[in-house]
C-alpha cells in the first residue's frame, strides 16, 4: 500500500507533489501512488539546472525496467537544482517519494500556481476514484 | 482477450496484467527486478500457457516438417528437442519454434503465441500443396497448458512431483512422464538463461500442476514471474523474441540463426537464403551496452552523423549487469565488437558499444 501523502505539500492529477521551501521555491517529486505503480525505477533523466519550465510542461522522464513515464512541471518556474542523487540511486524514487527521492527544485514564477493544486486530502480521493 | 486457465490466479496474486499476443498475461506479481533476481538465483515459475502446440503426425510427419522448417531435423531423435525457424519464400522469418519429437512419427511443434494461428495454416497449406496426406496437422494449442519452472533450484522442486530421473535429463531433450500423476511432457529448456523445465499437460489440469509447484517451490524461495522478467531474463541471455528482432522482413542469417539454417537441405525460402548467403548480408542484429546514461528501447533508431543506419529492436535496463543493454540492427561494418554506436534517446544521442552476445551466462 501506498504511504499517505504528506499533508505539508500539494499535489497534481498526473501524481506529482510540490512543497513550498518558502522563499519563492519548491521542491518538486512524483508521489508515493506513482512509484507503486511504476516499480523498479532504473533511470530519471533529470532537467538542466536553469531549464525555464511551464506549468504542466514535461520536466523529468522516470523509467522503470518495462515503462517511460514524463514527469510533469507542477508549476512554472526555473530549474534550480536537481536530485544528483538519482543518477546513482534511481530506486531512491521507489524508496522515499515523498524525500530522498524529490527530482528538483523549482524557484516559482507565479506562486498562486501552487494554490491552484490539490491538497493531500483531495489527492488521496483522486486515486481512489481513478487509481491509475 | 484470451485468457489462459491460470488467469484467475494470476488475479488472486495481485499480478499487473497485460495483452501480449492477444492474451491477458500477468506482466509483474510484485517487481519485474525482483521476480528476475529470484529466478537468477532461485526459481521462477512462468505462465506460459499462450503459446501454441501443434501436432503432427504420421509417416510424412518428418518430410512436412523438413520443408517447413529452416533446421535440419533428419537425425533428431525420439526425445530431443531443437529449435528452427519458419520461412517465407523469400527466407524471412515466418516464427521462431521448438519441435519436439515425441515418437518415431509424433513431433510437437511449439509456436509464439500471436503466430500460432498462421503456423497453422503455413503448414497446413505446405501440406496441401505438396500432397503429403498421410501427415495430419492438429492445433492442439487450447488442449494443452504449459509452465515453465525456471532457475538454479527448479530441479529440485520439479523433481518432487515428475515421476521418473529428472536429473538425467539433458538439456534441450525432453521425456513423456507423469507429473502430479497426470500425463505430461516435461523438457530441460527455457527461456531465461538458467537450467529449468517446460512442463506440457492437459489444459485443464495445468492448474493443478501450478498450485502444487507454488506450494512445493514455496519453502525453496520460489515464486511467479511475470511476461517483464521472462523478457529481461532472455535479453540478457541473447534470445531474440519474434515481433522484436525477428519478423518476415527479416531472414535467419540477419539476426543470430545462421546456426538453425541448413542450406544443404530443401525447404520453405532455401533459394532466397542461399542467394543472400552468397551476397552477403547487409545488416545485422548485434547487442549493446549503453556507455551513456540513459535505456535505449525497441524503436529507438541508431544513427551515424545526420544518417539512420538502423534501430533498436529490445532494449531494457539488465538486473544482474547493472545496465543498459540491448540488441539492434546494424549495417553489417558496425556489427564487430567493440564498435560504437550512437542511439538517439528522446533527440539525445547516448554512445553505446557492440558487444558480444549472451550478456550474461550462467556458472556451470
Amino acid at each position: 500500500m501506498a504511504k499517505p501523502s504528506p499533508q505539508d505539500r500539494k499535489y497534481t492529477k498526473e501524481h506529482e507533489w510540490a512543497k513550498a521551501d518558502g522563499a519563492g521555491t519548491v521542491t518538486m517529486g512524483i508521489t508515493d501512488h506513482a512509484q507503486e505503480l511504476l516499480t523498479d525505477v532504473v533511470y530519471v533523466e533529470l532537467p538542466a539546472v536553469g531549464r525555464k519550465v511551464r506549468q504542466q510542461e514535461p520536466i523529468a522522464v522516470v523509467e522503470s525496467v518495462k515503462s517511460v513515464s514524463d514527469v510533469y512541471a507542477p508549476v512554472s518556474g526555473e530549474v534550480i537544482e536537481v536530485n544528483q542523487a538519482l543518477e546513482a540511486s534511481p530506486e531512491l524514487v521507489n524508496k522515499d517519494a515523498f524525500g530522498a527521492g524529490w527530482i528538483a527544485r523549482i524557484r516559482m514564477e507565479a506562486p498562486a500556481e501552487l494554490d491552484g493544486l490539490m491538497t493531500a486530502d483531495q489527492y488521496e480521493e483522486h486515486i481512489k476514484a481513478s487509481p491509475h | 482477450m484470451k485468457k489462459t486457465p491460470l488467469y484467475e490466479r494470476h488475479l488472486a496474486l495481485g499480478a499487473a496484467m497485460t495483452e501480449f499476443g492477444g492474451w491477458a498475461m500477468p506482466v509483474q506479481y510484485t517487481s519485474v527486478i525482483e521476480e528476475h533476481r529470484n529466478t537468477r538465483t532461485l526459481a521462477g515459475l512462468f505462465d506460459v500457457c499462450h503459446m501454441g502446440e501443434i501436432e503432427i503426425r504420421g509417416p510424412q510427419a518428418l518430410e512436412l516438417l523438413q520443408w517447413v522448417m529452416s533446421r535440419n531435423l533428419a537425425g533428431q531423435r525420439v526425445g530431443e528437442m531443437k529449435l528452427s525457424a519458419i520461412t517465407n519464400e523469400k527466407g524471412g522469418i515466418i516464427d521462431d519454434v521448438t519441435v519436439y519429437r515425441r515418437a518415431e512419427d509424433h513431433y510437437m511443434v511449439v509456436t509464439n503465441a500471436a503466430t500460432r494461428e498462421g503456423d497453422l495454416e503455413w503448414i497446413l497449406r505446405a501440406r496441401r500443396e505438396r500432397g503429403w496426406d498421410r501427415a495430419s496437422v492438429t492445433d492442439r494449442s487450447d488442449a494443452i497448458g504449459k509452465v515453465d519452472i525456471q532457475g538454479p533450484l527448479a530441479q529440485n522442486i520439479l523433481a518432487e512431483i515428475v515421476e521418473g530421473d529428472l536429473s538425467a535429463l539433458r538439456f534441450y531433450h525432453a521425456m513423456d512422464t507423469r507429473v502430479a500423476g497426470m500425463p505430461a511432457l516435461v523438457s530441460r529448456s527455457g527461456y531465461t538463461g538458467e537450467d529449468g523445465f517446460e512442463v506440457y499437460t492437459e489444459a485443464a489440469r495445468i492448474g493443478e500442476i501450478w498450485d502444487l509447484l507454488m506450494r512445493l517451490g514455496d519453502p525453496h524461495g520460489m515464486k511467479p514471474a511475470g511476461l517483464g522478467a521472462r523478457d529481461t531474463l532472455r535479453l540478457e541471455a541473447g534470445m531474440m523474441l519474434f515481433g522484436n528482432e525477428m519478423c518476415p522482413a527479416v531472414t535467419p542469417f540477419e539476426v543470430v540463426y545462421g546456426w538453425i539454417t541448413d542450406l544443404d537441405k530443401e525447404f520453405i525460402g532455401r533459394d532466397a537464403l542461399i542467394k543472400q548467403k552468397e551476397s552477403g548480408v547487409r545488416k545485422k542484429l548485434v547487442g549493446f551496452e549503453l556507455i551513456d546514461r540513459g535505456i535505449a528501447r525497441h524503436g529507438y533508431p541508431v544513427l551515424a552523423g545526420a544518417e539512420k543506419i538502423g534501430e533498436v529492436t529490445s532494449g531494457t535496463f539488465s538486473p544482474t549487469l547493472g545496465k543498459a543493454i540491448g540488441l539492434a540492427f546494424v549495417p553489417v561494418r558496425f556489427k564487430e565488437p567493440g564498435t560504437v554506436l550512437e542511439i538517439e534517446i528522446r533527440g539525445q544521442r547516448a554512445k553505446a558499444m557492440v558487444v558480444p552476445l549472451p550478456f550474461y551466462q550462467r556458472r556451470r
